[in-house]
């Protein structure tokens, strides 16, 4: 308490008061002139009692010193003082200052940004209990590695594992929310009775489902979302218990989710309902449609749970061979389920922008050095006038603090903005994947991160000068125009830096280029049909409305009639699923009169209808196309892709061949009527899967995309399809109203390739900068110290292109040592990227050749000035220097 | 006169103190005076020393100071001491009380049979 208060008076000492100044003096000179009073007193002579008097006192400069250290703190109060002087100095230079600042800002900005997605991405516990024991399972076949479960299988594999302690499974769906104002389609899951328990998650109002309350008789329930209970139920308390119609079916909400639940795989689910296995797909094993979640007994590992299920998937396998050949089993863990796609592009960015700090320390550093070069005779000044060794290191370390201080600030902040920004570029679609990137924010671990790497550098810098100044010779410091050994060391030390400097920006631009390169191949990519003028909308019909095929088919041809007849619509048509969406919603066939061993052929399945194929300007290679009049009426037909005709009929003609499915049932025999060129309906960079296109006539969907050509601007005719649509009947809902074009350049694909190319590029382009800027600086450097050499060279009759020639030949060799060097390095790492590559190779020479190029382009250019300084240099004054 | 005694650690401020104490206020010089009187001219005091101890003391609250007169009409600052430090005096006292009790017996040749 004492102590806290004497600390307290001195803090507070630390505000500058003359008064307690002059009383200082008042009292001590006033005691002494007592002491003198006294002495007179006792006879000695004036002289002689103020000697004594003094001699007693023990001086009276150092007792005012001991005074003022204990009314103050001495510590901070050099500290302030320090900070003062380093402040001053800065603004003294304020180039230096800003580049310097500019540089840590900059670095600090790109790694605290990046670093907080990889937080909210990789590092941010799931928030499920105890995550990391849980695992996704999967039925694998060759041409998918981790494909949905059957429900006859998930129920085999739940009952015959004994690694899991438990098993669930989930699936997607969407619904129809009919509420008062109308309806909207929204997304929900489909999941068994104890998902919420496997996950470890607990409804933050109501309950969990009980289990069992998955089975078919089990009563309608939900439980939703903590958005969803905002948006549609105003967040009331009263929510549970309440019934929602959803696609017409009255469901009860018995629970509402915690705010920081996220399922990455469904993560627009707001509707989350108990499984109630249907009669389309989850009565037979060979639909798989369900995507398995379990948690790992104690002590059991991935490796070993994933031997288990193959085991049984191979049990399995013998026992229904019709259903189960070939169905294998995979395990991953749920993280890598989540966020494993991210991943390599996250630690990827991370790489740049911890080249980039790099870079930028450099930078600094050989700013720093210049600086303390300049400032020798400064130092060797406070070194005579009695500066100690402790003080001026102590003046360093103010400096740099300062600057750090400064830079840090301005990073963190830009780095807090660059966050909302790069958020806010994500679209939408591709948010609800990574709902865990809504965690995104400036935790206690990106701070972390932040305080080190501002910390790190402030050591860093603070010891830089003591490598160029003059700490121990002063002598040395204080001759004229001398040349110390320590300006050569530097010459050296920044010369090797450039080099890196020069190297990384080298290996930044080859990831760029190669990334720029695949993100022009994806975008050229063939997609077999024309996707401009094209309008796209996606329509939802209730289950309940349009249950049977007829009333769906006769929804579809209502749908295209009534878009046709629109102006400005040139051609229309539907399908269930929209070209460049993703490969899957497969059908596996056989082939009528061949042999057949049970071999899996599986074929992309699409319903189009009977225009549709002209609307996109698909090529039809043989055959015709669909006509209206296939209707349920008719012979089943179908026509398939170049590729499924080139793998299955090689050198024949499908034409009149007949598929049916594994068992040839006969309501599954379809005759081939056409053969169009692949359209690419899986993700731009994925290969092509062969695929089969049923008429929507004989196998309508109830969610189906609209695809109307126009021969004007494409957006112009969405607002007058939705109305149209609502036009024939108001319980349809619509969505995802957009262009065919907009729906390629933001689909994930598209999108991870454009922002990985622009990510690494603005890497890249700021390495190139801070390179050129690095090679200009130990230029014109080595030039300002090699000035007075200069000078002799010229008086004795050097030409102007010697001097050029001196100069670009050093900073030729620092830029050929870069190149090269990076070279190497690009070879290494770019074999790192080749996940991300797209029909390029990743060490293709032209890009490695151009990049050297710019590259060494730039650095000509950076040292032309330093030597065209050196060139114009004037004998007479460079020899006056001295 | 033999050699003088150093003021050791921490003995100063009880010092300070008991000499205001019986002294009533007073100004620097005379509290450095009247130690060296106290301890019979034993103790070698650097009056300097003395400053700061006494504004340590004052700013953990045991003395308070004023601006007034001396005798020979000499403008000086004069401590006095508060509460706190009548009770810190207490407390001080009989620590060192303690503390040289039991030095004493370590000393005392009869300590050990005791």
């Amino acid at each position: 308490m004492k102590r806290l208060r004497a600390w307290l008076v001195r803090l507070a000492g630390l505000l500058p008061n003359s008064r307690r100044e002059r009383d200082l003096i008042d009292e001590i000179e006033g005691n002494v002139q007592l002491h003198i009073d006294e002495n007179l007193r006792s006879g000695m002579s004036y002289l002689e009692a103020r000697r004594n008097a003094i001699l007693k006192l023990g001086g009276i400069e150092p007792t005012k010193e001991a005074y003022r250290d204990r009314s103050t703190i001495p510590f901070l109060e050099n500290l302030l003082q320090d900070t003062r002087f380093s402040i001053r100095q800065l603004r003294k230079n304020p180039g230096f200052t800003a580049t310097a600042v500019l540089m840590l800002a900059l670095g600090l900005c790109a790694n605290v940004t990046i670093f907080a997605f990889v937080d909210a991405a990789l590092i941010k516990p799931l928030p499920y209990r105890d995550p990391t024991r849980l695992i996704g399972v999967y039925e694998s076949i060759q041409l998918c590695p981790e494909c949905p479960l059957s429900y006859f299988d998930y129920l085999d594999w739940k009952k015959l594992n004994h690694v899991f302690s438990s098993f669930d499974v989930y699936t997607g769906t969407g619904y129809l929310l009919n509420n008062p104002a109308g309806t909207e389609p929204v997304h929900g899951a489909r999941v068994s009775g104890g998902f919420f328990r496997t996950l470890g998650v607990v409804p933050i109002l109501g309950r969990d489902f009980y289990s069992g309350e998955d089975q078919p008789r089990a009563p309608n329930t939900a439980i939703i979302t903590y958005t969803s209970w905002q948006k549609w139920f105003g967040g009331r308390r009263d929510v549970i218990g309440q019934t929602v119609r959803l696609s017409g079916v009255p469901h009860t909400i018995v629970g509402v989710l915690p705010r920081d639940f996220h399922f990455a795989p469904r993560g627009d689910a707001e509707f989350w309902a108990p499984l109630h296995p249907n009669a389309s797909c989850e009565n037979r094993r060979g639909c798989h449609n369900l995507l398995g979640v379990a948690r790992l007994k104690d002590g059991v590992s991935v490796q070993t749970s994933l031997a288990a299920v193959k085991l049984i998937a191979q049990q399995l396998e013998k026992q229904y061979p019709d259903s189960n050949r070939g169905q294998g089993a995979n395990v991953l863990p749920l993280s890598e389920v989540i966020a494993g796609k991210i991943r390599p592009i996250l630690l990827m960015l991370l790489g740049g922008a911890g080249l980039l700090l790099l870079i930028a320390c450099v930078n600094v550093v050989s700013l720093l050095l210049v600086r303390s070069e300049n400032r020798r005779r400064e130092i060797a000044v406070r070194r005579a006038l009695g500066a100690s060794t402790a003080r001026l290191m102590r003046q360093f370390v103010a400096e740099s603090l300062a600057l750090v201080a400064i830079g840090s600030g301005l990073g963190v902040a830009a780095a807090y903005w660059a966050m909302q920004l790069l958020i806010k570029l994500i679209p939408a679609d591709m948010m609800t994947g990574m709902p865990y990137l809504l965690g995104l924010g400036l935790n206690i671990r990106v701070l972390a991160l932040f305080a080190s790497i501002s910390l790190a550098s402030a050591l860093l810098f603070s010891i830089t000068p003591a490598f160029s100044s003059p700490l121990s010779d002063m002598r040395e410091g204080m001759a004229e125009g001398s040349r110390g050994s320590a300006g050569n060391t530097w010459r050296r030390v920044g010369s090797k830096l450039v080099v890196l400097e020069l190297a990384t920006a080298m290996v930044l631009l080859v990831g760029a280029a190669l990334l720029g390169e695949s993100f022009y191949h994806l975008l050229h990519v063939d997609l077999g049909f024309q996707p401009d003028h094209l309008a796209t909308i996606d329509i939802a019909a209730p289950e309940k409305a349009y249950a049977t095929d007829e009333k769906a088919a006769a929804l579809g041809r209502r749908v295209v009639t009534r878009a046709a007849s629109l102006p400005r619509v040139n051609s229309v048509g539907i399908a269930n699923i929209p070209p460049v969406s993703f490969n899957g919603n497969t059908d596996w066939i056989r082939f009528v009169g061949w042999p057949y061993h049970g071999e899996h052929n599986e074929v992309n399945t699409r319903e189009v209808s009977s225009n549709y194929f002209r609307t996109v300007r698909a090529k039809l290679l043989r055959g015709r196309y669909f006509a209206e009049s296939d209707d349920a009426s008719k012979p089943s037909v179908v026509i398939i892709s170049q590729a499924l005709a080139k793998k299955s009929f090689p050198g024949e003609d499908p034409i009149g061949r007949r598929i049916g499915d594994t068992e040839l049932s006969p309501k599954s025999i379809r005759q081939i009527v056409g053969i169009v060129d692949d359209i690419r309906e899986g993700p731009l960079d994925s290969d092509t899967w062969p695929s089969e296109y049923l008429p929507f006539n004989q196998g309508p969907d109830n969610y189906f995309t609209l695809l109307v050509r126009t021969s004007q601007a494409e957006r112009s005719v969405l607002p007058m399809l939705s109305a149209a649509i609502h036009q024939i009947d108001p319980s349809l809902g619509t969505l995802n109203e957009s262009t065919m074009r907009e729906r390629i350049s933001e689909s994930p694909t598209a999108y991870v390739h454009r922002s990985s190319a622009w990510l690494v590029g603005a890497f890249a382009g700021l390495a190139l900068l801070l390179g050129v800027v690095g090679l200009y600086g130990v230029t014109a450097y080595s030039v300002s110290r090699r000035t007075h050499e200069i000078g002799v060279r010229m008086a004795l009759g050097a030409e102007r292109s010697t001097v050029y020639r001196l100069i670009l030949k050093e900073a030729g060799w620092l830029t050929a040592a870069g190149i090269v060097a990076g070279v190497v390095c690009s070879l290494t790492t770019a074999s790192l990227l080749a996940k991300l590559l797209f029909g390029v190779s990743s060490s293709d020479t032209a890009t490695l050749g151009a990049v050297a190029a710019i590259l060494a382009a730039s650095a000509l250019l950076a040292s032309y000035f330093p030597a065209r300084r050196a060139a114009s240099v004037n004998p007479v004054d460079a020899l006056r220097i001295e | 006169m033999g050699k003088k005694a150093d003021v050791w650690q921490g003995t100063l401020a009880l010092m300070v103190l008991k000499t205001i104490e019986t002294m009533g206020p007073l100004h620097g010089y005379g509290i450095a005076r009247r130690i060296e009187q106290t301890s019979g001219n034993l103790l070698s005091l650097n009056y300097g020393t003395l400053y700061p101890a006494l504004l340590k003391l004052e700013q953990e609250g045991s003395i308070a100071s004023d601006w007034g007169v001396s005798d020979n009409n000499r403008r000086a600052k004069f401590y006095k001491l508060t509460r706190a430090g009548r009770k810190q005096l207490e407390k001080e006292a009989r620590d060192w009380e303690q503390t040289t009790a039991i030095v004493a017996r370590f000393l005392s040749p009869s300590g050990e049979e005791a």
